[in-house]
């Protein structure tokens, strides 16, 4: 791929030239890009994506301005899709099935999962899908390729700061108050982010390879689902698997989220750690595995 | 002596047909490697299609060069190539400079967003920052002359304003290096002037353009050097004018004044094959495809409509050796009315007084409903001369140089009403 060596003048070049110019902003120096076939294992160039970030920026403003203008309900569907959940499960795993809820009320316990999760789900899933569905941007313009899954992870923030706020309201209907605990939310956010990015880039690289690969995602998403304390409380696992179970990044996030909003439930322990180290491993090779295909996606798409 | 801003060595793009053919999909692929677990390591048999050779380049700063070739030369290939969009098989080239690549006119517009949000949008993704396009965004707008719809959703643009709005926001990019695909043959006319105006402009303030267009007035206008591309490989590199005439004699596919228009090869807009030959006679009834200024042009088309056609019509456009559009004719124009085409029929069109320029035109053709003209469609169906002659009877022969049409016009000196100087 290229291999982008960046010879931008230093200051001394300058001052021998055109003394003028030393104050110029060293980006805007021009670079020289070499251009080659791939070869090999190839390393992530972040720089790059540093120096596109506005085009970032533009890509989650357009995600989310688009979909707030084709909906008739707009922005009431971030929190109505999580709430309308909450009732199911409050009436059917709650109500009917009885299951434990760590001493929350229902409705608390299920939105405070619900939240993150519908947040993981939606990035993973939008970030599955976004090479393929910017194909026309991907043949025709030139920009880091990272920087399309990236765009999904991060407007699907926009979505989880909304459903953030009503979540909020809700603990505060049923008189529950944050702890000092809920300061680490931003750590389990970030948590769920790079998990999110993580899958997200193999599965957005395998479906620009292959396209049938989006259709097993929900049903990979759904199973995880259950496979996390969304529906019910980790307390319900027996005790000599819960550590298998606490590889689950997303159970650590869930359970966080609770504890750090409610005092109630399991804080997060050294399983966290594990779970963080198993993320930051698919994220990494994720990142080369996409890299890997990002030279040949315009060919194939 | 400037410095060399683009250099490449040996650039070559290949594609395995048959992967290409081979199913896209995990599930085709697992499946095959749980019936026969070897097969997954065995190449699968194709052929490797390089639609780019060895191809060597090197472009200085300031240079305007044209990219020229047919259809499938590799052109865009090079140009995808040199933007960075895939990668080259063979080969490597480097850049000196940010590069600006126009493959397309509205990348990235999205029709739910205004024309103001779609400049944002559309110029982040060509590269600039948003400073940059907040400074421009006056001129932009006033460029497209979109003014008064600038807040209102692309989708109810008409296609005119989407591509001025489109080009407008691609002609202020501000990149050393720009790599340009055949955008200018957007819009109308006038557009399309304001369009060459820009691209040479930009070509004046000294930065580089790569140009790949198959209009070779605008190559020549704008390109000092050129390179033709043939079949993936570079086979000339030099002025421009040269590689022009060299490019153009290639179609000379035999001008014999009978055209066989049914085989499969000729390619054909439209859904339908209603011609079948065309043959072009001169006024005495010879067949000919060469012809001096003033004679009769007589077109016998063999039409077999495959189903019933009424109201029938056909047009035929008459295009010089540039590809510009001389002139058209049509039945419809011509007051001819006729009920229905049923049958394998002969339509004889005569052309009267033929007042073109010497040089060689070629002519489009299609036939359809007087509603549908382009059932059957085909470009450059035939092609004919017009060689120099005396057509004024003057004893002075009119050069091709007059223009396009050879006109008749009156001249007298007049008694002056006034004296000229007082």
């Amino acid at each position: 791929m290229a291999s982008v060596t960046t010879r931008p003048p230093d200051d001394h070049d300058l001052a021998r030239v055109a003394p003028e110019t030393i104050a110029l902003p060293l980006f805007s120096a021009p670079a020289t890009v070499r251009i080659e076939p791939p070869h090999g294992w190839l390393e992530p160039h972040l720089h790059e994506v540093w120096q596109y970030r506005e085009l970032l920026y533009f890509f989650v403003w357009r995600d989310v301005k688009v979909r707030y203008k084709q909906t008739v309900i707009g922005i009431a569907w971030v929190v109505l899709q999580p709430l309308m959940t909450m009732g199911v499960f409050t009436l059917f795993f709650g109500r009917l099935a009885r299951l434990p809820s760590d001493g929350l009320p229902y409705p608390v316990f299920y939105f405070a999962a619900l939240v993150p999760w519908t947040y993981f789900s939606t990035a993973l899933q939008s970030c599955t899908n976004v090479v393929v569905n910017n194909q026309h941007l991907v043949t025709k313009v030139y920009f880091p390729r990272l920087i399309l899954p990236l765009s999904a992870v991060v407007s699907g923030l926009v979505d989880f700061a909304i459903g953030f706020v009503v979540l909020l309201v809700v603990t505060a209907i049923y008189g529950i108050q944050p702890t000092l605990a809920a300061l680490w939310l931003p750590v389990l956010l970030l948590l769920a982010v790079l998990t999110a990015l993580g899958v997200g880039l193999w599965m957005s690289a395998l479906n620009a390879l292959y396209r049938d690969v989006h259709y097993v995602v929900p049903f990979f998403v759904q199973f995880w689902m259950f496979a996390s304390p969304v529906a019910y409380p980790s307390s319900l696992v027996p005790q000599r698997w819960r550590w298998l179970y606490g590889l689950n990044p997303m159970a650590g996030v869930i359970d966080g989220f609770r504890w750090a909003l409610t005092g109630h439930g399991v804080a997060p322990g050294p399983l966290m750690l594990a779970s963080a180290s198993a993320v930051m491993v698919v994220l990494l090779g994720g990142l080369f595995f996409f890299q890997r295909m990002e030279g040949t996606v315009a060919d194939r798409v | 002596m400037s410095t060399v801003v683009i250099r490449g060595e040996g650039l070559g793009k290949s594609y395995h047909r048959g992967a290409l053919q081979q199913s896209a999909l995990l599930r085709d692929h697992l499946s095959r490697a749980l019936k026969s677990p070897l097969s997954i390591f065995r190449r699968p048999k194709d052929e490797t299609f390089w639609a780019l050779e060895d191809v060597s380049l090197e472009v200085r700063e300031g240079e305007v060069l044209g990219l020229i070739g047919r259809n499938g030369a590799g052109k865009t290939t090079l140009l995808k190539i040199l933007s960075r969009i895939t990668k080259p098989t063979t080969g490597w080239a480097e850049i000196h400079g940010r590069v600006g690549s126009l493959l397309e006119v509205g990348t990235g517009f999205h029709p739910e967003l205004t024309g103001r949000d779609n400049i944002f949008l559309n110029g982040a993704i060509l590269g600039m920052r948003r400073a940059e396009i907040a400074r421009k965004f006056d001129e932009i707008v006033a460029f497209a002359e979109v003014e008064r719809f600038i807040d209102t959703p692309v989708k109810r643009y008409s296609s005119g304003m989407y591509v001025r709005l489109a080009f407008a926001v691609a002609a202020y990019m501000e990149t050393e290096i720009l790599l340009v695909d055949e955008v200018l043959a957007v819009g109308d006319v006038q557009f399309q002037k304001k369009c060459l105006g820009k691209m040479g402009t930009v070509a004046k303030q000294g930065r580089t353009v790569l140009l790949v267009s198959h209009n070779m007035a605008s190559i020549q206008s704008l390109c000092s050097r050129s390179i033709l591309l043939e079949q993936g490989h570079s086979v000339r590199d030099g002025a421009t004018a040269d590689i022009v005439r060299d490019y153009l004699s290639t179609f000379d596919e035999g001008n014999s004044g009978v055209v066989d228009l049914r085989s499969p090869a000729i390619p054909r807009a439209g859904k339908s094959t209603i011609f079948s030959s065309v043959e072009i006679r001169n006024g005495k009834g010879e067949v000919t495809s060469t012809f001096l200024p003033g004679d009769d042009l007589v077109f016998d088309f063999a039409l077999d409509p495959p189903l019933v056609i009424k109201q029938p019509a056909v047009h035929i456009g008459f295009d010089d050796v540039m590809g510009r559009r001389i002139f058209s004719i049509g039945t419809p124009y011509s007051g001819v009315n006729w009920p229905v085409l049923d049958r394998p029929s002969v339509i004889r069109c005569v052309v009267p007084d033929l007042r073109l320029v010497p040089g060689k035109y070629s002519i489009s053709i299609c036939a359809g409903t007087v509603y549908e003209p382009w059932m059957d469609a085909i470009l450059n169906a035939a092609s004919f001369d017009v060689d120099a002659a005396d057509y004024f009877g003057t004893g002075r022969v009119p050069p091709s140089e007059l223009g396009v049409m050879l006109v008749p016009a009156d001249w007298k000196i007049c008694e002056s009403v006034r004296p000229l100087n007082h």
